[in-house]
């Protein structure tokens, strides 16, 4: 019965912990993060984040782009908010040109952005609250996000890769029915709000979940430079559409929630917040929607529409010099920033007066917001680590670029 | 809006706070500024950096205490070639400011502002990875997109786009 001695066992020597890899395959780390946990039994030690498995080098592939070229690379950073990447790119070009842009086509850019900050906490929400253990919420937040990318196939074409915007404007009139569409949506949505608080806020088991759990004070969230609502959560009141507003975004009248506790669960309520606060925005983009033109009237950056390229010379000149090379940006250097749904995203383009950027970096939110994982989780149980990814809302294409 | 010439004379900008706040503390420190499209850049002797940063972080009348991006551009084969970038916002006065460190590329090496703001971290980190550039004082400088063993920096400008064959 040699084989049923039992196993001998290593005296336990001053070095109690072990290292755990959490990821990249990890259904919670919302695509291919890795995190290195030293842990001590349930405890977690210490805590690094791996990342760069998503990398595919698309600031240096900017550099061999011309400036319109590059807007459908920006979709691809974070493919929850293409229209915010799509939005904060073109902002800074056209800041580079000292382009003026027209209302509609400002008051358009709004109200996308809006929708599509809709879609992607409904994304967090729903992968959140799964992860967590509440699965039925993701059912119903898929329910609502699907009506969202509905609307954006109705003016791009794309669901999910909208390259939309264009420097100058908007590619496209939206189609008829459009507006309808979203009224109607805008109508129905905060019930659905109400659906989803129903199941989780006074919930006995999310709060225990969430509930002082991954704290956080505002000296550490400003010091590791988090943004957006991971910021907001521990109670700093600072949102760049109010305060460094952008895109016509003064014209709104919406409030910024903040909570003080600096927990998971203050990260949830802000973000259902701000859910609300975005409808409110979109109904005022939908009320006084300006009419008007919704490209700039700039003939060599603005691709002429196709009905004038058929039939005015001119256009057509125009035309082929866009498209076969480009239009030169007078030199200079622009840091342009927006409010993602996930916090800061700044782009800075440097030019060097040719039609190809010299230098696009982006600065994405949740590439600073994950360093504060380490100080959220240090300290606190493994199922913990969970809570706290989730509520940091990352996007891991946004990460590694 | 037209594009109005860049401002470069320091006697127009020294009523930035920024401006006037690294004047009085250490006029040899600024190299140079440049107000453009609305957007501040102030440039650093390189030593001065970090104490720079500290210094407008805990400013009593606009402080710039968050670290909003670090980044590098690369101006290949001109020569000081690598200009390292720090975007500063300033939280309660909703400023920005954007400081510049000039490298030669003989040695890119500057100081770490982890010290000041340990959110540097990552920022610096992707520098030294995607550029080259070593920050002095950096707790884990180590490659964070591109695989440890990778050969070369690809954000230079002498790395071909495709990579090397």
């Amino acid at each position: 019965m040699a084989h049923l001695a039992p196993t001998p066992v290593v005296e336990p020597g001053q070095d109690r912990t072990m290292i755990l890899n959490m990821g990249p395959q990890h259904p919670s780390t919302h695509g291919v993060l890795r995190v290195i946990l030293e842990i001590d039994g349930e405890n977690v030690v210490r805590l690094m984040p791996d990342i760069g498995f998503l990398h595919t080098g698309i600031e240096k592939t900017c550099e061999a782009k011309f400036y319109q070229q590059v807007v459908p690379l920006t979709d691809r950073i974070d493919y929850l908010c293409p229209l915010t990447n799509n939005l904060c790119y073109v902002l800074a070009v056209e800041k580079l040109l000292g382009l003026e842009i027209p209302p509609k086509a400002q008051w358009l850019r709004v109200l996308l952005n809006e929708l599509t900050r809709i879609n992607s906490h409904l994304v967090w929400l729903g992968t959140h609250a799964m992860d967590i253990g509440a699965l039925t919420v993701f059912l119903y937040c898929f329910r609502e996000r699907e009506e969202v990318l509905r609307m954006f196939e109705m003016v791009s074409g794309q669901r999910m890769m909208t390259s939309y915007f264009r420097v100058g404007g908007i590619a496209l009139e939206p189609p008829l029915g459009f507006f309808d569409r979203v009224r109607d949506f805008a109508g129905y949505f905060p019930e659905k709000i109400d659906e989803y608080e129903n199941l989780l806020t006074g919930n006995p088991i999310w709060l225990m979940r969430t509930k002082g759990v991954a704290k956080m004070t505002a000296g550490d969230a400003i010091a590791l430079g988090a943004t957006g609502p991971t910021l907001r959560a521990s109670g700093v009141d600072i949102d760049l559409r109010r305060d460094m507003p952008y895109s016509g975004y003064e014209n709104f009248k919406f409030k910024v929630p903040v909570s003080q506790e600096g927990d998971v669960y203050a990260r949830y309520i802000c973000r259902v917040q701000e859910l609300r606060e975005s409808v409110e925005i979109v109904k005022q983009a939908l009320d006084g929607m300006p009419e008007g033109p919704i490209k700039a009237d700039a003939p060599h950056v603005v691709l002429p529409d196709r009905e004038k390229m058929k039939t005015q010379m001119e256009s057509l000149i125009y035309h082929f010099k866009i498209i076969t090379e480009g239009f030169a940006v007078p030199a200079g250097e622009v840091y342009q920033a927006v409010e993602s749904p996930r916090g800061e995203m700044g782009y800075y383009i440097v030019s060097d007066g040719t039609a190809k950027p010299y230098r696009v970096h982006m600065r994405s939110a949740c590439f600073a917001n994950l360093q504060t994982l380490s100080k959220m989780c240090e300290g606190r149980l493994l199922a913990d680590v969970v809570a706290a990814i989730g509520s940091i809302d990352i996007v891991l294409g946004e990460i590694d670029r | 809006m037209p594009l109005g010439p860049a401002i470069t004379d320091l006697e127009q900008l020294k009523n930035h706070p920024a401006v006037t706040r690294l004047l009085d503390w250490n006029a040899g420190a600024v190299e140079g500024v440049k107000f453009d499209r609305d957007e501040m850049t102030i440039y650093l002797e390189r030593e001065s950096i970090r104490e720079a940063c500290s210094l407008l972080r805990d400013d009593p009348v606009c402080p710039f205490n968050f670290l909003s991006d670090v980044t590098c551009v690369d101006w290949y084969p001109s020569e000081p070639r690598f200009e390292v970038v720090y975007h500063l916002l300033s939280i309660p006065k909703k400023e920005r400011v954007r400081l510049k460190v000039r490298l030669d590329s003989g040695s890119p090496v500057v100081e770490s502002v982890t010290s000041v703001w340990p959110g540097a971290n990552f920022f610096e980190r992707e520098v030294f990875d995607l550029f080259g550039i070593r920050f002095t004082g950096h707790p884990y400088l180590r490659r964070i997109l591109m695989p440890e063993d990778w050969e070369g920096h690809p954000l230079r400008k002498d790395y071909p786009v495709e990579g090397y064959r």
